[in-house]
C-alpha cells in the first residue's frame, strides 16, 4: 500500500496542478488515451482542478468498449455448441452483443466460465480432453503477450481442444486515425503507461514527429496524471514535440523485449474493427498462419453478420475520437445508461460515457 | 428481465426495483411502505419494532465468525437501526441433509453467545431438514422484536440539513473476509468479519440524550448502497469525506488487489448514525468509549436538497463527485468492471 499511496498523495497531485496553472498561458486540448486514466481523472477530480484553458478529452482506450459486437455474438454462438465451453475475463460478461450478453446467455444455460488468466483454460483443457475449450480474449498490447504465451503453451502440450477467439487492439494506429482527421482538435497525448511498458516508445516517436504533437507516457494514479499533464503542457508551451516518459517506474524506452518477441512469434499486424469507430488498418494483432489451428472460428460453419455499431443519435464515434464529450450527447443518462448502453463508451465502466455517468451524472 | 438473477438479492438497483415492483405493490400497507430495517408497529401506548432476515452466507464459517452469530447480530442491528431495544428473537433452521452435527453445534453455540451478548432471548423457532443438494449446508432465518421508547423519534423525515454522519469503525471487514474465504484467496492477514451486536452503542447514545435522527447498518450494498437509498428517500444530498472514512490497511490492500471499493462491501458490525450537528462531537466521544465504537469517526454531512437525494464524495483533492447506487453485489460488479483495470487480470492498458 505504501508503494501505491505515494502516487495518490493529494499534496503532490495539487503541487503539479499548481505548477501547470503557473505555466499554462495558451488554450490547450489534450487527450488521455486510456480508459483507466479517464476513470482515475474523474474519480479523483483532477479535471475540475485544472485551469479553464486546459481541456481534457477522453480517448478510445477502453478495450471492453471497443470490442465489436460480432465478437460477442460469435462467443455466444460457440458457447451454445455441443461439447464447447467458452472462457473469458469477467468484464466481458455484461457487454452486450447484437442480441444479448454472455451473462444473459449463461443464465439461459450457455457454457461460459470466468477466468482470471488464460492459463486456467489450458489447465482445464488438459484435464477435459473431450471438451472444446475456447478462450475469448480481448485487450490492447498489455494482454497480447499473455495471449501469445498461452497459445505457445498449448502448442507445447500438443492440445487439440484449445482454441482462441481474440480481439486485440494496437494503440498507435488509433492515435494516427484521430490525428489524420481534419476536424481533430487534439494537441497532445497522455499515452497509456501499461501499453508502453510492453511496447516501449519507438512506435510513438514517428507519430509525434509527423503530426507535431508531444506525447507523455503516463501512469494511472492521481500524481502520475497530474505530473503527466504538467509535462505535456510544458512541452506545448515550449512548442516542443517529443515523446517523454512520466511512468518511469515501469516503462523503459525499449519496452519489454521478451514480451514483444513472444507476441510477434504468434501474431502479426492486421486490420481490426473498433466498436463505435469501424475498421482501422493495421490496428490489430492477428494469428500468424502457423497458429491458425487454434483459431476458434474453425469451429463455426455459420457466418457472423457484420453489424452497424452505432445507434441513431448516439455520438460514440465522436466521443471515442475526442471530438465531443459525454454531456454533449442527447441520449446520455436518459436512453443510454450503463444498464442499457447504446454506444461503445457506455458499455464498460471504463468508457468515457460510463465514467461520466458514474462520477458526474449531473452537471453541477 | 424474465428471470431472477443473483443481483436481485444483493442490495443494488435490481434488488430495489424488485422490492418496489413485486413486494411493495402487492402487500401495500403503511407499515411496509417506509421500507425501514424494521417495521414499527404501534398500539395505544407502545411502539414495537418487528423485523426478519434470512442468512444464506457461504461459507458458513468465515474468519471472525459463522452464520449463527451473523443471524443474531444482523437481526439485533436491524432492530437497533429503528431506535428499538431488542428483546426477542426467533430462530428457524433449514438444514441440508448431511451437515455434520459438530458444525451445527458450533453454530448453535455461537447463536447462544451472541444472544447473550445482545441481551436477547431466543423465544421461538423451527427446524426443517431438506434433501442433500437442495440447500447449501444450512440457511437460518431470524425474526426479532424490540421496543421503542416513546421519546425516540427516528426516521427519514427526521433527517435535516447539517446533520453529521458517524460510523463506529472501519468499513468493509465482513465483505472482504467472506470473499477471501469463499474464493480461497491466500493472503497473510488478520482480516476478520466485524459481526457484532450494536445495541450497546445505541443504548449509550440514548442514555446521553444524543439527538439521533436516523440510523442504518450498512450491510448489503455497503456504505455507498445504503446512503444512496437514504439520500433518495429523504431527498437530501449527502456528502462523504474520503479522508475521514476509516479503512484498515488490510482492506485497503485487498481493495487494490481485487479492485473492489470498500464503500461497496458489506459490514455486519457497523452502524451509520445521523446525528444533529451540535451533538456530533459528543456522540463520537461516547461511542469511542464502547468496545465496538473505539474507532468512530464523523464521515459525512447532510446537505441541502439541491439534487433531490444524491450521494457525493469529497475526494482527497477537495473535489466532490457522485457515488452512484451500486448495480448489484460488488463481487459481481468486480467481474463487470473493476478487475478490468487491475494487474491481476492483465486486462488494463
Amino acid at each position: 500500500m505504501k508503494y501505491l499511496s505515494e502516487f495518490r498523495e493529494a499534496s503532490k497531485t495539487k503541487l503539479f496542478i499548481e505548477k501547470t496553472k503557473s505555466i499554462a498561458r495558451e488554450k490547450w486540448t489534450i487527450m488521455e488515451v486510456c480508459g483507466s486514466q479517464t476513470h482515475s481523472i474523474l474519480s479523483s477530480g483532477i479535471d475540475e482542478l485544472l485551469p479553464p484553458n486546459i481541456t481534457l478529452v477522453h480517448g478510445p482506450g477502453c478495450p471492453v468498449c471497443v470490442t465489436p459486437k460480432e465478437i460477442i455474438d460469435t462467443a455466444i454462438l460457440l458457447s451454445k455448441k455441443k461439447d464447447t465451453i467458452l472462457f473469458t475475463y469477467g468484464d466481458m460478461l455484461r457487454v452486450p452483443g447484437s442480441k444479448e450478453s454472455l451473462f444473459k446467455a449463461k443464465g439461459d444455460g450457455a457454457k461460459i466460465k470466468m477466468v482470471y488468466s488464460p492459463f486456467e483454460v489450458i489447465e482445464f483443457a488438459k484435464n477435459n480432453q473431450e471438451k472444446k475449450c475456447v478462450f475469448l480474449g480481448i485487450g490492447f498490447e498489455t494482454t497480447t503477450p499473455s495471449h501469445a504465451s498461452v497459445i505457445l503453451k498449448a502448442r507445447e502440450l500438443n492440445l487439440k481442444n484449445f482454441f482462441v477467439l481474440l480481439s486485440q487492439f494496437r494503440v498507435p494506429p488509433a492515435l494516427e486515425a484521430i490525428l489524420k482527421d481534419p476536424f481533430n482538435k487534439i494537441q497532445g497525448f497522455l499515452a497509456p503507461g501499461h501499453v508502453c511498458t510492453v511496447m516501449g516508445i519507438e512506435e510513438y516517436i514517428p507519430i509525434s514527429e509527423k503530426y507535431k504533437v508531444p506525447i507523455v507516457v503516463t501512469g494511472f494514479e492521481s500524481v502520475d496524471l497530474a505530473e503527466g499533464i504538467f509535462m505535456l503542457i510544458q512541452m506545448l508551451e515550449r512548442s516542443e514535440n517529443a515523446v517523454k516518459i512520466q511512468y518511469k517506474r515501469s516503462c523503459k524506452p525499449e519496452g519489454n523485449l521478451k514480451a514483444k518477441e513472444i507476441m510477434k512469434k504468434v501474431f502479426k499486424i492486421g486490420p481490426q474493427k473498433w466498436r463505435g469507430i469501424g475498421l482501422i488498418p493495421d490496428s490489430g494483432w492477428i494469428l500468424r498462419e502457423e497458429f491458425r489451428e487454434f483459431d476458434a472460428l474453425n469451429l463455426l460453419k455459420e457466418k457472423i453478420e457484420e453489424i452497424e455499431e452505432t445507434k441513431e443519435g448516439c455520438i460514440a464515434a465522436l466521443i471515442l475520437q475526442g471530438k465531443k464529450k459525454p454531456f454533449e450527447c442527447s441520449l446520455f443518462g436518459k436512453d443510454c445508461t450503463p444498464l442499457n448502453p447504446l454506444g461503445a463508451p457506455m458499455v464498460s465502466s471504463e468508457g468515457a460515457c460510463a465514467a461520466y455517468y458514474k462520477y458526474k451524472k449531473i452537471a453541477d | 428481465m424474465d428471470k431472477i438473477e443473483l443481483a436481485h438479492g444483493s442490495g443494488g438497483i435490481l434488488m430495489r426495483e424488485f422490492i418496489e415492483n413485486e413486494i411493495k405493490k402487492r402487500f401495500k400497507n403503511p407499515f411496509l411502505e417506509k421500507l425501514l430495517d424494521s417495521a414499527i408497529l404501534s398500539n395505544k401506548n407502545k411502539k414495537i419494532a418487528f423485523t426478519t432476515d434470512s442468512y444464506v452466507v457461504s461459507p458458513i464459517f468465515f474468519p471472525g465468525g459463522n452464520i449463527g452469530e451473523l443471524a443474531v447480530n444482523g437481526t439485533v442491528n436491524d432492530l437497533v437501526a429503528v431506535g428499538a431495544f431488542p428483546e426477542f428473537i426467533s430462530l428457524s433452521l433449514i438444514i441440508e441433509e448431511g451437515l455434520p452435527f459438530e458444525d451445527l453445534r458450533k453454530i448453535l453455540d455461537s447463536v447462544k453467545i451472541s444472544a447473550e451478548k445482545a441481551k436477547v432471548k431466543i423465544v421461538t423457532g423451527d427446524t426443517k431438514v431438506v434433501e442433500k443438494g437442495k440447500g447449501d449446508r444450512i440457511f437460518i432465518n431470524t425474526s426479532g422484536i424490540g421496543f421503542i421508547p416513546e421519546d425516540v423519534k427516528i426516521g427519514y423525515e427526521k433527517i435535516e440539513e447539517g446533520d453529521l454522519l458517524i460510523v463506529n469503525g472501519p468499513i468493509g471487514l465482513h465483505g472482504f473476509s467472506i470473499l477471501v474465504s469463499r474464493e480461497n484467496i491466500e493472503i497473510e492477514s488478520e482480516l476478520k468479519s466485524d459481526t457484532a451486536p450494536l445495541n450497546e452503542l445505541w443504548e449509550k447514545l440514548y442514555e446521553n440524550k444524543i439527538e439521533v435522527h436516523f440510523m442504518r447498518d450498512p450491510t448489503r450494498g455497503g456504505v455507498q448502497g445504503v446512503l444512496n437509498e437514504i439520500a433518495r428517500e429523504s431527498g437530501f444530498d449527502i456528502i462523504l469525506f474520503e479522508e475521514k472514512i476509516p479503512v484498515t490497511d488490510e482492506v485497503k490492500g485487498l481493495s487494490e488487489i481485487l479492485g473492489i471499493d470498500p464503500l461497496l462491501m458489506a459490514n455486519e458490525g457497523k452502524m451509520i448514525f445521523f446525528v444533529k450537528r451540535k451533538d456530533a462531537e459528543k456522540a463520537v466521544e461516547i461511542l469511542r468509549k464502547c468496545e465496538k465504537g473505539r474507532d468512530s469517526e464523523i464521515i459525512g454531512e447532510v446537505k441541502e436538497k439541491k439534487h433531490k437525494g444524491i450521494l457525493k464524495l469529497k475526494t482527497k483533492l477537495g473535489v466532490t463527485r457522485i457515488l452512484d447506487m451500486p448495480y448489484s453485489d460488488p463481487y459481481q460488479e468486480s467481474a463487470d468492471f473493476h478487475l478490468s483495470h487491475k494487474p491481476v487480470s492483465l486486462r488494463h492498458f
